[in-house]
């Protein structure tokens, strides 16, 4: 997903084929740019080691 | 009486007293929106038959002598997120304008009007609360007060400019990723994002639910303070609200001695990002505190990106549905982006969300030292309308996704923060963020307090 020469046009066509989504032409390079934003946003918080104990946490109270 | 400087407590309490009518407060308010909003667009509804109503029930309530409660006769107005009994909710969105009206009033808005307060409208948004201009492309751009060429913040632009314009003195909003203290910051105004679980959030339309927060905007700090107290308590109607007991903060609001509280500068990324103008709205609050130690905030960077995932995921999925059926009615700005974030493989999700814990927990140690951080706002006093870019740092990068820079690793991990306002001469006010640990708001309110007393913040 984060390699060298993958290709996030195809990515999001595919990915949009699967949640059911019809990307229109028009709005297909505005998704395309903000999945490429997203990309890279997302890549400083997938670089980061996290310890195996590290959980999210959802806490449930009576 | 000058209704349009007072703040709320102020116009309370000679509503209580009989010194001024609630329906005369009520009717004054309604003519400033009137005369007022075409130029600001503050508001996208204007209950003027139920305000006049409520407001004569209260001058009905103080004739008989019965306590018409802390906000007697104060005119608000809500975020157009926030349910109201009989109106529909837009949430900034055409799609919304479809539904039905609401049939009861969103939890927060039901307790302002027990405390006496009376509902006048509903206020403008970006759409979903996707954003931080309210540049609303089917309700239109909400202008700033301050120069209606520039934005008001968002994504609770019409809650900012309303009271920073004098419109009215109380309004509510939400916050997210900084959506109640960008837009305060940029229109001058006081904003409270108390606590993630803090104050309800039921009857309001949510965005990104593990991250969605609500709060007020006010003209002084014993009204974020007595607005705070009357939102508080338990309620069943929002999973996440708190079961603790609710804290009355008015009345610490008004202690002068901060010498037993622990101040500190977040440095690095939160300086380092400023323009030289945000850093000495900062500098100005630490002064005049004596404040001179900073503190690092470690991987804020990550937060504010794991806040981003977070949110494009959470918020994609929850309009998944009407991004499937109709993406042509979505503003432009949100439906890229909520397309986009529909596409994001889970382990990223995963990874944002164990990242918070990890953020939270680093954090809390930082407070073991300090009682309350320093930080600014926004990285820049509000830009143009439409203006794409800025410079920061050196660098060219878009405005609608950094004017969030420094509010957002602070949500992610639900810390109470009050966005102070610093009124500059010949210049576009700024916000300072007071920031301090999970249910701690108390003491920002107190720092707030003693800042507002020496002139440092004001409306």
């Amino acid at each position: 997903m984060e390699g060298k020469g993958f290709d996030v046009g195809e990515y999001v066509d595919l990915m949009a084929l699967l949640v059911d989504l019809q990307l229109r032409d028009e709005y297909r390079d505005g998704v395309v740019e903000n999945f490429e934003r997203i990309q890279a946003i997302a890549q400083v918080v997938n670089e980061f080691p996290l310890p195996d104990n590290i959980e999210a946490a959802p806490v449930f109270e009576l | 009486m000058n209704l349009e400087q007072l703040d709320a407590v102020a116009i309370a309490s000679a509503v209580r007293s009989g010194k001024v009518s609630a329906v005369d407060v009520v009717q004054a308010a309604l003519q400033r929106i009137e005369a007022r909003d075409r130029e600001l667009n503050c508001f996208t509804t204007v209950t003027a038959e139920t305000a006049l109503a409520d407001a004569e029930r209260i001058d009905g309530a103080i004739a008989q002598g019965k306590n018409p409660g802390f906000l007697a006769g104060v005119p608000f107005a809500v975020k157009n997120l926030f349910d109201i009994a009989g109106i529909t909710t837009l949430a900034g969105a055409k799609i919304n304008a479809e539904n039905l009206s609401a049939t009861q009033d969103a939890t927060a808005v039901a307790k302002l009007k027990k405390a006496g307060a009376v509902l006048v409208g509903a206020l403008n948004m970006d759409e979903y609360a996707y954003g931080f201009v309210t540049e609303n492309f089917h309700y239109g751009a909400t202008n700033n007060p301050h120069d209606l060429k520039h934005v008001a913040g968002g994504s609770s632009g019409g809650s900012a400019a309303a009271v920073s314009s004098g419109l009215v003195p109380l309004t509510l909003g939400s916050d997210t990723n900084g959506s109640i203290r960008v837009p305060a910051a940029l229109c001058g105004v006081f904003g409270l994002k108390p606590t993630y679980g803090r104050l309800s959030r039921a009857g309001v339309v949510l965005f990104s639910s593990s991250l969605d927060h609500i709060g007020p905007f006010a003209r002084s700090v014993r009204d974020i303070a007595t607005v705070f107290d009357v939102l508080q308590g338990q309620d069943d109607r929002d999973p996440v609200c708190t079961k603790r007991p609710p804290v009355e903060t008015r009345f610490m609001a008004s202690s002068e001695d901060l010498a037993d509280l622990r101040i500190a500068i977040a440095g690095d990324y939160f300086m380092k990002g400023a323009s030289s103008e945000a850093s000495a709205a900062v500098y100005q609050v630490a002064e005049a505190m004596e404040v001179n130690e900073y503190i690092t905030i470690p991987e804020a960077h990550r937060a504010r990106a794991a806040a981003f995932v977070i949110t494009a995921c959470e918020g994609a999925n929850l309009h998944l549905g009407r991004l499937r059926s109709r993406p042509q009615d979505f503003d432009p700005a949100t439906r890229d982006r909520f397309l986009a974030g529909a596409l994001i493989p889970s382990s990223w999700y995963v990874q944002a969300q164990r990242f918070r814990r990890w953020f939270g927990d680093r954090v809390q140690e930082i407070f073991q030292k300090v009682d309350v951080i320093i930080a600014p706002t926004t990285p820049i006093s509000a830009p143009l309308i439409g203006q794409q870019t800025m410079i920061l740092d050196g660098e060219e990068i878009l405005v609608r996704p950094h004017l969030g820079l420094f509010t957002q690793p602070l949500s992610f991990i639900g810390l109470p923060v009050l966005s102070v306002p610093i009124q500059r001469s010949n210049a576009l006010p700024l916000g300072v963020q007071l920031i301090a640990a999970p249910y701690n708001e108390a003491l920002i309110l107190r720092v707030a307090a003693v800042l507002e007393a020496k002139g440092i913040i004001s409306i």
